[in-house]
């Protein structure tokens, strides 16, 4: 029992202590040399700025949350539907894969601006579907994966079974790709708040935390847009976080664990 | 009736193309009910592919086989046999009584029926106690038990086994053995048997098939007589001894043939 404790507590006091040690250094650096508000606020007003601002935080918070949110399950839900459709027809695959993961390499969100202008500018349909974009490729790449990378022995013993093609999808295929959608889970849900953000930069309802952050900076409230940055931390936290024990839940003795367990049985 | 009944079989792989390989000519071969054969040979010999062309895993190019008195296509349809591999092959998402329920359950077996035949084959392997783990937390020898049970479940007549101890210990492989021909015995299963191993042949078999390379054939089939059950104590028999001595004579005449053809060729 005094050993898990202490191994949780070295776990988690170093980042702790660092953590605080940091913004220490930061007060001290802004008090001790004088510095102006517009440069850099110190974190006691950036604290401040947040409880008092804290319903407009959480507002803004809600519109990027949501516009993230959507995007996410919209995204992953196509994602999953369309590696399905590619892992059965080889030759789409071959087609579309490498189109997905050069699209992936490149800020597509910044197609935003061209689907602004397609729908209402009050509108938030452009940002989701800005979120389902990104989101979509990201699942669709490791799910795809997940799908076709089988273990050759597990696909020659089906076929030893005379297992049809689509029972070698339902009991081999599928059951190997559910931890390559947890892991591209974990990657697409930051990438989701971050694409909500950004996309709020071009245009369109200021409501969201990104576009509070910039007409905050604009009229030099320094100190305002930090508690937005504060909201949008703890946002992009929370989504990680989520997806984070999802895995874990979903996955018996861990996703990552069995995947490395099965390059090592290999 | 014998088991499987191979005449004059040829498997060619990409016929007609720069890399053509004659991978199997001529093979005739012809196994008992209820007898245990081994097929040895250096790498390329063709004796995996022999496994995999009485598995219906591949179409043959010439000749013909015969398993059971059916086509290997309608045996694997009837799955009249079971596989086992190097690797376990077992599905890490599986407890190993549900791994062992898979080709029942492509059979459409009711869930209590699997259930019934799963433990069954649990206390013939002596896993009983390990039916609701994870593969991963058996070791390799329990592993190669478990997949052996799942190739067995069926009630096969036919067990089809591609060097399933290769990644076993020394130690863990003898005991193996033991228990394979002891499980055999019970069930009356004929084996086809591919292995690396030279005492392995010779322990487990009534007949050795030694094979060579380039085009892969059958060059000597060597009877091993034997008497009584084996044990441990096979291995001190001088029988045991003699078997292993005809066996390497018939594999070093592989090799000798070999160079004295790579000499003529420059």
């Amino acid at each position: 029992m005094t050993s898990r404790l202490l191994a949780f507590l070295r776990n988690i006091v170093p980042p702790v202590v660092f953590g605080v040690g940091f913004l220490a250094a930061w007060e001290l650096v802004v008090k001790g040399f004088d510095l102006k508000p517009y440069f850099l606020a110190p974190p006691s007003k950036i604290w401040e700025m947040f409880t008092t601002n804290f319903d407009l935080v959480w507002g803004a918070t809600k519109v990027s949350g949501t516009n993230a949110l959507v995007g996410l399950l919209v995204g992953t839900a196509f994602g999953v539907v369309m590696s399905l459709v590619l892992s059965r027809y080889k030759v789409l695959n071959e087609l579309v894969t490498p189109l997905a993961v050069a699209l992936n390499a490149i800020p597509i969100f910044v197609l935003v601006a061209v689907l602004n202008n397609m729908f209402s500018i009050t509108s938030e349909v452009p940002r989701r579907l800005m979120v389902t974009l990104v989101v979509y490729f990201i699942v669709l790449v490791n799910v795809a994966r997940g799908l076709t990378q089988v273990s050759p022995t597990h696909v020659e013993l089906m076929r030893s079974y005379a297992a049809s093609e689509f029972s070698i999808l339902r009991k081999v295929r599928v059951p190997n790709a559910v931890p390559y959608l947890f892991t591209s889970l974990k990657i697409a849900a930051p990438a989701s708040v971050i694409t909500a953000f950004v996309s709020e930069y071009f245009g369109g309802s200021q409501n969201g935390l990104g576009s509070r952050i910039a007409s905050n900076i604009a009229n030099s409230k320094n100190a305002v847009a930090w508690a937005y940055v504060l909201g949008a931390c703890l946002l992009g936290l929370v989504f990680y976080t989520v997806s984070s024990l999802l895995e874990g839940v979903a996955t018996p003795g861990g996703g990552t664990k069995r995947v490395r367990r099965r390059v090592r049985s290999t | 009736m014998s088991a499987v009944d191979i005449s004059n079989l040829g498997k060619v792989f990409n016929p007609g193309a720069p890399n053509q390989v004659d991978a199997l000519v001529g093979v005739d071969l012809s196994i008992a009910s209820g007898e245990f054969v081994s097929l040895i040979g250096p790498s390329g010999c063709g004796k995996s592919t022999l496994l995999r062309l009485i598995a219906n895993l591949l179409e043959p190019t010439a000749g013909s086989i015969s398993v059971n008195g059916k086509t290997p296509k309608q045996a694997r349809l009837d799955q009249d046999y079971g596989m086992a591999f190097q690797q376990s092959g077992l599905f890490e998402w599986r407890t190993v009584a549900k791994n062992i329920e898979l080709p029942l359950e492509l059979k459409g077996w009711d869930k209590n029926k699997r259930r019934e035949r799963a433990m069954e084959m649990l206390e013939l392997v002596k896993l009983a106690d390990f039916a609701e783990h994870y593969p991963w937390q058996l070791s390799g020898g329990m592993q190669q038990r478990v997949a052996i049970a799942r190739a067995l479940a069926v009630h096969p007549p036919l067990l089809l086994m591609d060097e399933p101890f290769g990644a076993l210990d020394e130690m863990t492989r003898e005991h193996m053995q033991g228990e394979l021909l002891s499980i055999c015995r019970r069930t009356g299963t004929t084996v086809v048997f591919v292995t690396h191993s030279i005492p392995e042949a010779v322990y487990l078999s009534n007949r050795v098939v030694v094979m060579s390379p380039r085009p892969g054939r059958i060059t000597k089939i060597v009877d091993v007589n034997i008497e009584g059950e084996r044990t441990d104590a096979t291995r001190d028999n001088a029988a045991f001894f003699g078997g292993i001595t005809a066996v390497r004579e018939a594999l070093r005449g592989v090799e000798m043939s070999d160079h004295v053809r790579g000499i003529e060729d420059r």
